[in-house]
């Protein structure tokens, strides 16, 4: 068999995050048409008043968007080490201010508990949990993403691992824009 | 037919590439090689074993429904230990009947027609055809196989729950699935594990598209051009697409229905329900809602089921009729356009849902224009027998054997796309005749011939033929037996999901009902042939050579099995197209894709 030395051509996992992009867009896609369905089902939909932390978090999860893409700038070889000290410190910052959005998160839930407003209380109610909680689950999975590349990429700053760290980010910045998109369905609709 | 081109020299992306390059060392423990294994070789085999399993039961599940429409008052030995509720006396209660059909059609459709022919094959073949040394993602492949099995543990946990599995069907229409255990046995435990076993299953099987799809645009070898891709991974490269949007509307259907079901939201149940006398705690849901999600899958998942078997068909045909597939491109943009049009025609499974009559003729159209496709891909095969030197194998015969059950099911579609027809025939055994041809029987089909096509690779050792041959004739006149009879019980207005036809107008067809479980039990027996030759072969079978079909494509360059890395270090170059066959090359009739030798004619 003749054969050369020379692999297939791209890196998967600049790929494999597109697909899985899709994948998420098509499901919250669902989600949305199963919402304008449901509203339109029954005269039981409910509007309420969203509680104001939502857009604080907002502001920090786009804020950890700026942070993470000032973060692999600076990561990216040659890399000088004050360089690559900031890096490091400005990805803590966007996993602090991801972790962060996520406490603001619950600290909605808790608030319109507060009010009486539970899972099924109304088909609103309903969606704006199903909404927000799964968003947040996704949200978790980039934090481990962010985890995991980052620290491939303190072992060794190669091709791949920087690759696999701009993934995770194109996901991070995803799920800020899947968030603002979210928020406009949630304000319109609730 | 691709001209043959030089490697071009490697560019910037193939410099990046080479640190890509896996380093696979083979696994040393039992449980890295054999259980928890990364290879896609081990993976593909996995899958396969999970589908064999689960058709087992499957098929042990649609005799016990067969015996009891032929024979609704005799007791069935030992079901009483087994169910002593939903058959105290042997005979099955009509609840029980619905949950046995319910877990047959769940157990096939995703765990066997889903299973094998795409993540099983796929799993096992494509990386190899694409000329990779493995999937591009060899964890997230790992834990597709391993949330997949979960999913079926889950879902054959419902047998061992105290109301036993649910009656709602394997589309699970709500508001029955929804409501509860008010509505039924096998409504309360069972369903929410039907529930969460298939929502497990969708994130099985995203995780095995998103694989399949990477793998196929990024670890190409070089020289493998699209266009010199085998059929087979088209297929499933098509498939996994499907796939990936199919999967991601039914995993949200789920995790709405298991909220209704345990956390009392009311996204499919209306207002004003009341079962076994109580009002439901719920108002405002709409049932229609989830047909419209579940069916958005349902649909494509048709074609992910039989488009695997379209490509295995494909790669397999010109290898025994040694000459070319008619029209290669013209199948593969085929395969496209019924991928594409699968998701505008799941409206045609919801007629009689109480859906406006103009969405049904709008549903109707695209329907009937996926016929055409289907119908040129299968005149392509058809054609291409025309001065065949056909080889008589047993993977040829499934071939056929294929071509004939999806035509003989897919006609019968033609008459169910129209509104008008379906309302008579859509509650009937027309219907179940239909959809176990052009899904059930092709798809399996298209498995048989893959197993016997690459069990040579896939163990070192060749299956029997003689068995082969006789399991393919005996399944192939008893397929004809069981579903083409269905077709005339439905013109006759026999009614499906009954459990038994003693008491009332359809008495006269209890004979042909008792004809068609002779035959499921002739088919079934069968089928003990093929598994004897599996078993059989795999052990005792004589030792296969690298290339027993004299086949074109990459992974008959390698040894039967593979080693661990496939091609050993090193990557092939691809020169030529999979369907070089009837040529003259030094290899014979053939050119294999990675020879560098030049064709007559260029």
């Amino acid at each position: 068999m003749e054969a050369v030395e020379n692999a297939p051509s791209v890196i998967p996992s600049r790929t494999g995050v597109w697909v899985g992009i899709a994948a998420i867009t098509m499901s919250f896609a669902a989600y949305t048409s199963a919402m304008l369905v449901r509203e339109s089902a029954a005269p039981d939909w409910q509007h309420f008043q969203l509680p104001s932390i939502l857009y604080w978090n907002t502001l920090a999860l786009l804020a950890s968007s700026a942070t993470l893409e000032m973060a692999r700038r600076r990561l990216v070889p040659p890399v000088a080490a004050p360089a690559a000290r900031s890096g490091r410190a400005l990805l803590a910052i966007t996993l602090v201010l991801g972790l962060l959005f996520v406490a603001g998160q619950v600290a909605a839930w808790r608030a319109l508990a507060a009010q009486g407003i539970y899972l099924a209380t109304g088909p609103s109610a309903s969606f704006f949990y199903v909404f927000t909680v799964l968003h947040a689950l996704h949200l978790l999975g980039g934090v481990v993403g962010l985890v995991v590349t980052s620290a491939r990429v303190r072992a060794d700053a190669g091709v791949r691992a920087l690759a696999a760290l701009g993934s995770a980010s194109v996901y991070w910045h995803f799920m800020g824009a899947l968030w603002v998109y979210l928020l406009a369905v949630l304000t319109i609709k609730m | 037919m691709d001209q043959p081109s030089a490697p071009k020299p490697a560019g910037p992306r193939e410099t990046a590439a080479l640190i890509h390059k896996l380093k696979i060392e083979p696994p040393q423990s039992f449980i890295r090689k054999h259980i928890f294994s990364l290879d896609h070789k081990v993976i593909g085999k996995q899958y396969l074993d999970l589908a064999l399993v689960a058709v087992l039961t499957g098929m042990v599940l649609s005799w016990l429904m067969r015996f009891h429409l032929a024979f609704p008052k005799s007791p069935v030995p030992l079901l009483s230990t087994f169910a002593p509720k939903g058959a105290a006396d042997g005979v099955m209660t009509p609840e029980m009947y619905l949950a046995i059909m319910t877990m047959h059609g769940t157990i096939m459709v995703f765990f066997v027609l889903t299973t094998a022919p795409f993540a099983g094959f796929g799993n096992y073949v494509l990386p190899i055809q694409v000329g990779a040394e493995d999937m591009a993602f060899p964890r997230f492949n790992m834990m597709s196989f391993w949330v997949t099995f979960t999913a079926f543990l889950v879902l054959v946990a419902a047998f061992f729950v105290p109301e036993g599995p649910p009656i709602s069907g394997w589309t699970a229409y709500a508001p029955l699935s929804a409501v509860g255990k008010d509505a039924g046995p096998g409504l309360g435990t069972g369903q929410t594990l039907w529930a969460i076993s298939i929502a497990l299953f969708c994130v099985g099987q995203l995780l095995g598209a998103l694989n399949f799809i990477a793998t196929t645009l990024d670890l190409r070898t070089k020289g493998m051009t699209l266009a010199r891709m085998p059929f087979s991974t088209w297929a499933w490269f098509i498939t996994s697409v499907i796939g990936l949007i199919a999967f991601s509307v039914l995993f949200p259907a789920c995790v709405l229905l298991i909220l209704d079901r345990v956390a009392g939201t009311s996204f499919f149940i209306p207002a004003g329900l009341v079962i076994s006398d109580k009002l439901q705690p719920h108002s405002g849901g709409s049932p229609m809602l989830w047909q419209h999600l579940f069916w958005f899958f349902g649909h494509p998942e048709v074609y992910i089921a039989i488009l695997p078997g379209f490509g295995i068909v494909s790669h397999i045909l010109p290898a025994f009729l040694r000459k070319p597939l008619l029209g290669p491109r013209v199948l593969i943009a085929c395969m496209a356009a019924i991928g594409l049009l699968s998701y505008t025609v799941w409206g045609h499974h919801m007629f009689l849902s109480g859906m406006n009559p103009v969405s049904a003729t709008l549903f109707s159209v695209p329907t009937l224009i996926i016929t055409i496709p289907a119908t040129i891909s299968t005149l392509l095969w058809i054609g291409s027998i025309y001065g065949a030197r056909i080889r008589l194998t047993t993977a040829s015969l499934f071939c056929l054997g294929f071509v004939s059950v999806f035509v003989s099911g897919g006609i019968s579609g033609f008459f169910l796309a129209q509104p008008s027809i379906d309302t008579y025939l859509h509650g009937t055994y027309f219907v179940v005749g239909h959809f176990h041809f052009v899904m059930g029987v092709a798809a399996m089909f298209g498995i048989f011939a893959g197993t016997y096509f690459w069990f040579p690779k896939m163990y070192g050792r060749m299956m029997n033929e003689t068995i082969g041959k006789w399991h393919f004739f005996l399944t192939f006149i008893g397929v004809y037996c069981i579903f083409m009879p269905m077709h005339y019980l439905g013109l006759a207005g026999n009614v499906r999901r009954y459990s038994a036809f003693t008491d009332d107008y359809m008495q006269g067809s209890l004979p042909l009902h008792r004809f068609i479980t002779y035959a499921a039990l002739f088919t079934g027996g069968a089928q003990l042939l093929f598994l004897f030759n599996l078993v059989y072969s795999r052990l005792k079978g004589p030792a296969a050579p690298q290339n027993p079909w004299e086949a074109t494509s990459l992974e008959w360059t390698i040894p039967s099995p593979p080693p661990v890395n496939n091609f050993g270090d090193v990557h092939p170059v691809v020169y030529h197209g999979p369907n070089e066959y009837g040529m003259k090359g030094s290899t014979g009739d053939f050119v294999m894709q990675n020879s560098p030798e030049k064709m007559e004619g260029e």
